[in-house]
């Protein structure tokens, strides 16, 4: 067991909750991030990263959602894929059907992605574990079949937009992208915002109320109970926040293919998502965009850079999970500054020994 | 003042508890017992996580069974558990803070009233520092700081000394003593110190197999020979 920090007598922090320098310079930090994304990343490549990035910062938001409800509720949820396909599939709908401005787009994809969300949740309110994973990636499965029978997006007008053939045809317009962000590079800077709003509405959740009612949860339901946390409300707020995210990202993602089909999304994504989403941590937001790179990126790198076969990633992704729940239970974002705190340690050890003389150690 | 009338529990086959009456005047109580005596499953009932048979518990004039489990910690009940709940991942404050924000306790009060509890526990760590790093000590302290944040009516302690060190448990048992005069709260302790519960509590009842078989004056009930016999088990030895 760890010890006590030793406090300092005359704590200087009684001044708490006051913002401090230390969250300033982690946001100073992260502003400095998202600009380098916005407008130095997009310099620096070609067209084809630039796709690849923005299929990043979607997925990341899904796996956000992932994240959202394991890593701060301990609800494993394999449906977040399908909620992305339910989100990308309602704001292609709605932007065949009508001429609502692309933010309101948004918003209503999400919208109804987070009712169809919660209602799936409802069984996490007795079920959990091994029981709510099979629930969820089964409504994963049904999603999937019930778009490819539907022949998602089927071309023609209106909300259905069952073209008469049934067929979809080369002249299936594209899902409609906002005004002024109509190129790939302008496009992909207008995800990489919303997505980064995305992630400040979930920053702003798990560090208030709800997130310390998470924990609580997460922790020991009757410890919850007996400390006035109402289960049933938060649990359900936690899959209407994931949904949300994730609608709002499938809305994201429709604009983004152009002419999205069922195919695209299939139930194992939920699986990789998942799998990636451990792998990079899921008790931090860095984790999310971490599952974000490796679910989009590498697999563009081993296709389109490498010439290798992605369903290698497959493997990779096993080794690392397994690597993941055995040695670094916070994943890549907990484990890589720990890691790279001790080499600096080690560094400055071997320094100092260098220093006075004395034998390095091997 | 606590008034509990024929309060029975049955699980499958089992009575954990027997057709128990008893009151808690106020102050801090004791509520002790061997082992599988029934003092735990008297929290739950409290607490609302078992409903019991038949019976009926009177807090303050209000009937707590026909509560939500929930909405009791909004009422002004609070609780430790036997098993360590502080929660790791949360700082100090927050801790504490969460009881805050579910007691119905204003929002204005939440960061005075917070440092206070964790105050009045004596914790010398920052309130920053993450449970998770905390030693045992610490956490119990947490834990009972948790207990009377945020306007306490009832405090139930489920053996807060367990596992503690002698020293550490005097320290305890001061601040369980002030519980009552500082918050207004009654306290209902279960432990198996004997030493822990003279010192907190000025009466104590005594359970063994679900039925209670003594109640009264503390150090009365301690001399009591059907409490002698329950723990050292039988009468040959006394």
């Amino acid at each position: 067991m760890t010890v006590a920090p030793a406090s300092n007598g005359a704590a200087p922090n009684r001044t708490w909750p006051g913002i401090e320098r230390g969250t300033i310079v982690r946001g100073a930090v992260i502003l400095a991030l998202l600009l380098i994304t916005l407008f130095v990343l997009p310099n620096m490549v070609g067209a084809d990263w630039i796709t690849t990035f923005t299929s990043v910062a979607i997925y990341s938001v899904a796996a956000l959602g992932f994240g959202v409800l394991y890593g701060r509720v301990g609800m494993i949820s394999l449906g977040q894929i399908a909620l992305l396909t339910i989100g990308c599939w309602i704001g292609a709908r709605f932007a065949y059907a009508t001429a609502l401005p692309f933010p309101v787009l948004l918003l209503v994809a999400g919208g109804i992605t987070c009712v169809i969300g919660t209602l799936v949740g409802l069984p996490a309110l007795r079920l959990s574990g091994l029981y709510l994973a099979l629930i969820t990636l089964m409504f994963a499965g049904a999603t999937t079949i019930v778009l490819s029978v539907h022949d998602f997006p089927s071309g023609g007008g209106g909300f259905w937009g069952r073209a008469g053939t049934g067929a979809l045809t080369t002249s299936t317009p594209p899902v409609r992208r906002p005004s002024g962000a109509t190129t790939d590079v302008a496009y992909y800077r207008y995800t990489v915002v919303v997505c980064a709003i995305l992630f400040l509405f979930v920053l702003v959740h798990v560090s208030g109320k709800p997130g310390r009612a998470w924990a609580t949860i997460r922790e020991s339901e009757p410890a919850a109970l007996a400390a006035g946390v109402n289960i049933t409300v938060y649990k359900l707020w936690a899959f209407a926040l994931a949904s949300f995210i994730t609608g709002v990202a499938g809305c994201l993602l429709a604009a983004q293919v152009g002419v999205p089909r069922a195919i695209t999304f299939q139930t194992q994504d939920s699986l990789t998502l998942g799998a990636t989403a451990l792998i990079g941590g899921i008790f931090s937001l860095w984790g999310a965009i971490v599952a974000g790179i490796f679910s989009q990126l590498l697999p563009f790198l081993f296709q389109a850079q490498w010439g290798l076969n992605p369903n290698f990633l497959l493997i990779l992704f096993g080794v690392g999970l397994l690597q993941v729940l055995l040695t670094a239970p916070g994943g890549i974002s907990q484990q890589l500054p720990r890691d790279l705190a001790n080499l600096g340690r080690l560094a400055a050890r071997r320094a100092r020994a260098l220093a006075s003389g004395d034998k390095p150690l091997p | 003042m606590i008034e509990v009338k024929s309060l029975t529990v049955r699980f499958s086959g089992v009575t954990p508890i027997d057709d128990v009456s008893l009151v808690f005047p106020g102050g801090t109580c004791g509520l002790i017992g061997p082992n599988g005596a029934g003092k735990t499953t008297f929290f739950n009932v409290l607490s609302g996580f078992v409903n019991p048979a038949a019976g009926s518990i009177a807090a303050f004039g209000d009937n707590l069974l026909r509560m939500a489990d929930y909405k009791r910690a909004r009422w002004g009940l609070r609780r430790t558990f036997q098993t360590e709940m502080a929660i790791e991942q949360l700082s100090v404050f927050d801790n504490v803070a969460m009881i805050h924000e579910h007691s119905g306790a204003g929002r204005g009060s939440r960061s005075a009233d917070v440092l206070a509890a964790i105050d009045f526990v004596g914790l010398e760590v920052s309130p920053k520092a993450k449970v998770g790093g905390l030693g045992a000590r610490e956490r119990r302290l947490v834990e009972v700081a948790r207990a009377v944040v945020g306007k306490p009516r009832v405090v139930l302690l489920d053996e807060p000394a367990a596992g503690l060190p002698d020293e550490e448990t005097e320290h305890l048992s001061q601040v369980i003593q002030k519980i009552p005069d500082r918050f207004g709260a009654l306290v209902i302790l279960v432990d198996h110190d004997m030493s822990l519960v003279s010192a907190c509590c000025a009466t104590t009842a005594v359970l063994d197999f679900g039925k209670l078989i003594a109640s009264g004056p503390t150090a009365e009930v301690l001399r009591n020979e059907h409490v002698m016999r329950a723990y050292l088990g039988t009468e040959e030895e006394l």
